[in-house]
């Protein structure tokens, strides 16, 4: 427990010191945590077996959230900007939640894949509210009445993602450890049995369902404000199986996993793109390959031989 | 009136040209320990299945006290004291054998609990108590989905008795159990029971059990009861003997 603590703080550490040392990473590593956000709300729904095809719908909604509150409601504050987004994806995700969490498997996937794509095609269509296929450009939010220059905003960005990372993973993480997050598991390896202890699944799987679409929702608000812009494309499928592709290669054990994951593919993105363009595809397949051959938990599993525990009981593998 | 503890009346329900369930009626008083046997395919599961609302019958009613539990969900009969162990062990495989008891003793006081640890002192404490009771003690931080199937049948019961109920349901408890075994964990079982002051309903085939533990029995044919009395009695029954006896 020490140990895991001790490890999380220096990995913490060296995201909050990687920008200094090279300044182009904290863009990078910015939108990494974005995502990871989003990856650990679709690792949450992977605890309970149900694979969200759909997720970064939610993290578009953040994102569109904290833009449409800063260009149309004229909220400037950062904090506001923030905490606005994740509430109304919360709001979202406990709407769509309730009917989507009837479903399992297949059907689960492909009505967030179905729902997330109407989305797609509001925020695309939706001219007078989201700015059709232009996006919204959001401009640089103001901190606690202070205006800020986009780089100096950008830096503040940063630290306050990284802070977010260990607030919220921290509270992920007491979930998870609670009887509500092992009902969480539980209704994956037996909801018969769940529903005999007098627990119900419906409202166990909505309740991790809100909380996932909040994280993807803070998700995609750090990144409008990062971007400066939101676009329709966040919400497309393919950023969702991406963000389910983040959750897997990372580990959805721990908290830890999906935002390793998401670090990785940001990283190996920059570079890809920067030396060979081409083999980015090939990179993470064979990443995903090593993954699920070698790594059943993950890079997270890596992760935990630096902390030395055992693989934990109750806590599914992939 | 007041000691009848659940109250089956009528109850039907069929399953293709099946009837699984053909106008059951039973009742059951405060404390007692009756056995259920009947030849495979009788409608024994069927009625705890009907009892617990996992399936709904066609017509009928059933009553816990005086509550009608007839249309009800598995869980909200679960809240209102019926537990269930089942007659292939229902258990929460990538958990430890005392996270799942421990699951079951959080979820009596309701699970909205989110950011206290399902591993707390008091639960832990009252989890391997029972598992104590129940010979599992040294199972605790096995995942149950690697038990053995004796001791998983068991470990389903040790989940189903840490709801506290006021009823309980047995689907075969000794099934998976090798017949040297059988009695033992009988005892066992009926300490646990009798410590906790639990009701219960129990399906077995071994007779030897049956004459021994139950207080009453309840004989199952063709999705109704045929006959029910006490063990000694029924035993006698020339038509028990051909249908039951005979074939189980
Ligand atoms: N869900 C179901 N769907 C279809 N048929 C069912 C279902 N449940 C039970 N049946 C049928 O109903 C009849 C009674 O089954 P049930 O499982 O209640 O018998 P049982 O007395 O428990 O038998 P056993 O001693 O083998 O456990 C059987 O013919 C069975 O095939
Ligand atoms: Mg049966």
């Amino acid at each position: 427990m020490k140990r895991s603590a001790l490890v999380t703080a220096a990995a913490l550490l060296i995201l909050a010191l990687a920008p200094l040392a090279l300044p182009f990473l904290q863009f990078v590593l910015t939108i990494a945590i974005a995502k990871g956000f989003a990856a650990l709300g679709v690792a949450l729904l992977l605890r309970a077996g149900l694979i969200s095809l759909g997720h970064a719908m939610f993290y578009a909604i953040g994102a569109y959230a904290a833009a449409f509150m800063a260009t149309t409601l004229g909220i400037t504050d950062f904090a506001l900007l923030i905490i606005g987004s994740t509430a109304i994806s919360a709001f979202f995700g406990v709407l769509f939640g309730l009917f989507l969490v009837r479903y399992r498997a297949i059907f689960f996937a492909m009505l967030n894949l179905a729902v997330s794509m109407v989305i797609y095609a509001l925020a695309s269509k939706l001219y007078g509210i989201t700015g059709g296929t232009d996006g919204l450009r959001v401009a640089v939010p103001t901190v606690f009445g202070m205006t800020l220059e986009k780089s100096s905003f950008d830096g503040l960005l940063y630290y306050t993602a990284i802070v977010l990372v260990a607030l919220l993973g921290y509270l992920v993480h007491r979930y998870l450890k609670s009887p509500l997050g092992h009902a969480l598991s539980a209704v994956h390896s037996n909801e018969v049995r769940l529903e005999y202890l007098g627990v119900s699944a419906w409202s166990t799987l909505l309740t991790a369902y809100g909380i996932s679409a909040a994280l993807a929702g803070v998700g995609g608000a750090i990144a409008a404000l990062s971007i400066g812009h939101v676009l329709p494309e966040f919400a497309f499928w393919t950023e969702s199986g991406h963000l389910v592709l983040t959750a897997v290669l990372g580990g959805i054990a721990g908290i830890a996993g999906p935002f390793l994951g998401s670090v990785f593919l940001e990283i190996v993105h920059t570079v890809a793109v920067g030396y060979a363009a081409e083999a980015w595809n090939m990179i993470v397949g064979i990443a995903l390959l090593v993954v699920i051959f070698f790594l059943p938990r993950g890079l997270f599993g890596l992760f935990e031989r630096l902390v030395g525990r055992k693989s934990t009981d109750g806590e599914p593998t992939l | 009136m007041s000691d009848v503890l659940l109250k089956a009346e009528n109850l039907e329900v069929a399953f293709g040209g099946v009837k699984a369930a053909d106008g059951v009626n039973l009742t059951l008083n405060k404390g007692e320990f009756v056995a259920i046997i009947g030849p495979n395919g009788s409608g024994k599961t069927t009625f705890l299945n009907l009892c617990t609302g996992y399936i709904r019958p066609v017509s009928g009613h059933v009553w816990l006290g005086d509550k009608e539990i007839t249309r009800m969900a598995p869980r909200q009969i679960a809240r209102r004291g019926i537990a269930r162990a089942f007659q292939i062990p229902q258990l929460f495989t990538d958990h430890t054998v005392v996270e799942n008891v421990m699951l079951a003793i959080a979820s009596r006081e309701g699970i909205w609990q989110a950011l206290r640890p399902l591993d707390r002192r008091e639960y832990r404490a009252e989890a391997l108590e029972l598992l104590e009771l129940l010979n599992l003690r040294d199972h605790a931080e096995t995942i149950a989905g690697t038990l053995p199937e004796g001791l998983r049948k068991l470990a389903d019961v040790t989940v189903a008795m840490a709801l506290r109920p006021q009823l309980l349901l047995l689907d075969e408890p000794t099934s998976g159990v090798s017949a040297l075994e059988r009695f033992p964990l009988m005892d066992t079982l009926m300490k646990a029971m009798k410590a906790r002051g639990v009701t219960a309903l129990f399906v077995e085939h071994d007779m030897e059990i049956v004459e021994n533990y139950a207080d009453r029995v309840v004989v199952w044919n063709a999705g109704t009861v045929m006959a029910e009395g006490a063990p000694a009695e029924v035993m006698k029954d020339p038509r028990v003997l051909e249908n039951v006896v005979g074939v189980a």
